[in-house]
């Protein structure tokens, strides 16, 4: 089971998604992004709800969208499983019945649907709410519903469109460490649609980044985490980036100021670091391999258990610093300090 | 806190509230209540009230049947001169009756459009028949439905359909399963003004199937015969009129519109 997917979808001249994503058997892909990136769109192409300008979309070897041939599979005729952000569980059918509804659609005897229903109500852990309406769920019971009536159909290709996003904190939780389960145990090919890097990084073997449309970087959890490419995704993994030109273990960045890193490097780079490596100092501190620099505090946002501060440098870089910190430097918006940053904290990768 | 309304709209407000009300109020008073259920019992009133209801709801049911796909078609559908369609449809609601039964002779009449193949070939005549009355009713009503339903059809959540779809159910499984029960309510309401707009229908029916005791001569006919020639039994006959029709709104409103607050 293969998904090869070129997905190019244009919507008058305003947007337009250009996309190629190839999904392995038993493989989850995140399409992380922000909003009106194209992340919906996609997942909208592949399950025929929106027509392809060009492209192709075929799955086991079988088209199932080929503009350019004139192909376009029905989406009732995809084998496909949908679980959307706000379940559209159907409100006059019982939970049950929800689950039950896909199978009898594609014309399973309703005894052997019921049956079927009722061991994925079981699989999800909600057999004894099978009466219940979508109304008398909670909203992770829902979304639970949905996830059971997506996967009944042993669907080849399972989409997942922001499916934690409705979810409060802590059934967020609940619901990611449950779907990573079906997850690991589904053969089919995923494709999770989500703009929160955690669901991301908790569900998916890879991640394609996706900014205007385009993919701007792709690879495993980890090396999205390790190594953002645009500002986006830095801020969303929570580091610091800049781009800059390496001569050895010298960087010197494109918005001004230069950094000495660990590893040495030739040519254009990106060099990343956490905010957390970046220590304060009221006088500019001596000795030791260090990176020191005057900065500015530009803003401080209170974030739990520590301040993150916004520094202008050059180079301008977000820090970490305890509320003690604060108390004790005297930060304030306007106060001027050193900066410091350790040469091996530094990782230097290819632009 | 609740500001007092301005009297510039409450006194044209209880104005318009009387103008509705005191016309009822006086059918009421002017009843003679005293020979009522004799008045009630006789043969000719039954048969107009039977003839009455029997052709409302088969006018009702002619509406459903073609309405709510019609409404489906527009509300749904992508093809040309949609506008069009949906302007045509509402023709029969500002059309006055009479003219609506006019045109119904000249189509279904005996030498009509189509009426002269149904008489040669099927040797049926809808003018002056029981079938006529039904089809008098049901041209006048059917746009009442058709509106209601397209209007529960564009208010309701495109994207239920589209879960049904990838569920692997096709369009007509999703029209029934799915597209269907969420439109119930208002499927519902324009049943009821439907019928109600069928119970009450005149004009086209008297044009069109004409004036025959227990065959065309429904309730408001017979109410608007007795006015000639025994106002007190038209006035009975009114007020059974009146107790159907807000018996019928009244039911179908608890259960099925949801009461506005």
């Amino acid at each position: 089971m293969t998904l090869r997917a070129r997905l190019e979808v244009r919507h008058g001249t305003a947007f337009a998604l250009d996309l190629a994503l190839d999904v392995a058997p038993g493989e989850t892909v995140a399409l992380l992004g922000p909003n009106g990136a194209g992340k919906t769109t996609a997942l909208r192409a592949l399950a025929g709800l929106r027509p392809l300008t060009r492209g192709s979309v075929e799955l086991d070897g079988t088209v199932l969208d080929d503009p350019a041939a004139g192909v376009r599979v029905a989406t009732e005729h995809r084998p496909i499983g949908v679980v959307f952000q706000d379940h559209l569980l159907f409100g006059h059918l019982s939970a049950l019945e929800n689950v039950a509804f896909g199978p009898r659609a594609r014309g399973v005897p309703r005894a052997v649907a019921r049956g079927l229903a009722s061991d994925w109500l079981a699989r999800v852990g909600l057999a004894e709410y099978a009466t219940r309406r979508p109304r008398a769920l909670s909203g992770g019971q829902a979304q639970r519903v949905a996830l059971a009536r997506a996967m009944v159909t042993e669907p080849r290709l399972l989409l997942l469109d922001e499916p934690l996003a409705a979810l409060d904190a802590s059934t967020r939780l609940l619901v990611r460490g449950e779907l990573r389960r079906h997850l690991a145990a589904f053969g089919g090919c995923t494709v999770l649609v989500t703009h929160d890097p955690l669901d991301a990084m908790v569900l998916a073997d890879r991640i394609v980044v996706l900014e205007h449309g385009r993919v701007v970087q792709h690879g495993t959890p980890a090396d999205v985490a390790h190594r953002p490419r645009t500002p986006y995704v830095a801020q969303l993994v929570g580091l610091n980036l800049h781009r800059g030109t390496a001569s050895g273990t010298t960087v010197a960045l494109a918005d001004g100021g230069a950094l000495t890193t660990a590893t040495a490097a030739e040519g254009p780079v990106l060099v990343a670091f956490p905010p957390s490596a970046v220590g304060l100092h009221p006088e500019r501190p001596a000795g030791s391999p260090r990176n020191t620099w005057p900065v500015r505090v530009d803003a401080l946002e209170q974030h739990a258990g520590t301040v993150r501060l916004r520094l202008t440098g050059p180079p301008d870089v977000l820090a970490d610093v305890t509320p003690a910190a604060v108390a004790e430097l005297g930060l304030t918006a306007g106060a001027e300090l050193w900066a410091a940053l350790k040469a091996t904290e530094v990782r230097v990768y290819p632009a | 806190m609740a500001r007092r309304p301005p009297a510039l709209l409450v006194v044209p407000a209880a104005l318009g509230l009387a103008f509705l009300t005191l016309p009822l109020a006086g059918l009421l008073l002017r009843t003679p209540w005293a020979g009522l259920p004799a008045r009630l019992a006789e043969p000719a009133v039954l048969e107009a009230l039977r003839l009455s209801l029997l052709c409302a709801s088969l006018a009702t049911v002619l509406c459903l049947l073609t309405g709510v796909p019609l409404a489906w078609l527009l509300a749904r559908a992508e093809f040309p001169g949609r506008r069009l369609v949906r302007a045509l449809v509402t023709v029969p609601l500002v059309l006055p009756p009479v003219v609506g039964g006019v045109a119904l002779l000249l189509v279904f009449g005996r030498r009509g459009v189509l009426g002269q193949y149904l008489q040669d070939w099927f040797g049926v005549s809808l003018p002056f028949t029981t079938a006529g009355v039904v089809v008098a009713e049901a041209f006048v009503a059917m746009p009442f439905l058709v509106i209601a339903v397209e209007g529960a059809l564009r208010g309701a959540d495109r994207r239920y359909e589209e879960a049904a779809a990838t569920l692997g159910a096709s369009r007509w499984l999703t029209f029934r399963r799915v597209t269907l029960p969420m439109v119930a309510p208002g499927v519902a309401a324009g049943t009821v003004l439907c019928w109600a707009r069928a119970l009450g229908e005149f004009g086209a029916t008297i044009t069109f199937a004409g004036n025959f005791p227990g065959e065309t001569r429904t309730m408001p006919l017979a109410v608007y015969l007795a006015l000639e020639t025994d106002p007190p039994a038209a006035t009975v006959l009114s007020v059974l009129l009146l107790v159907v029709s807000v018996a019928v709104l009244v039911s179908l409103r608890e259960r099925w519109l949801g009461a506005a607050p």
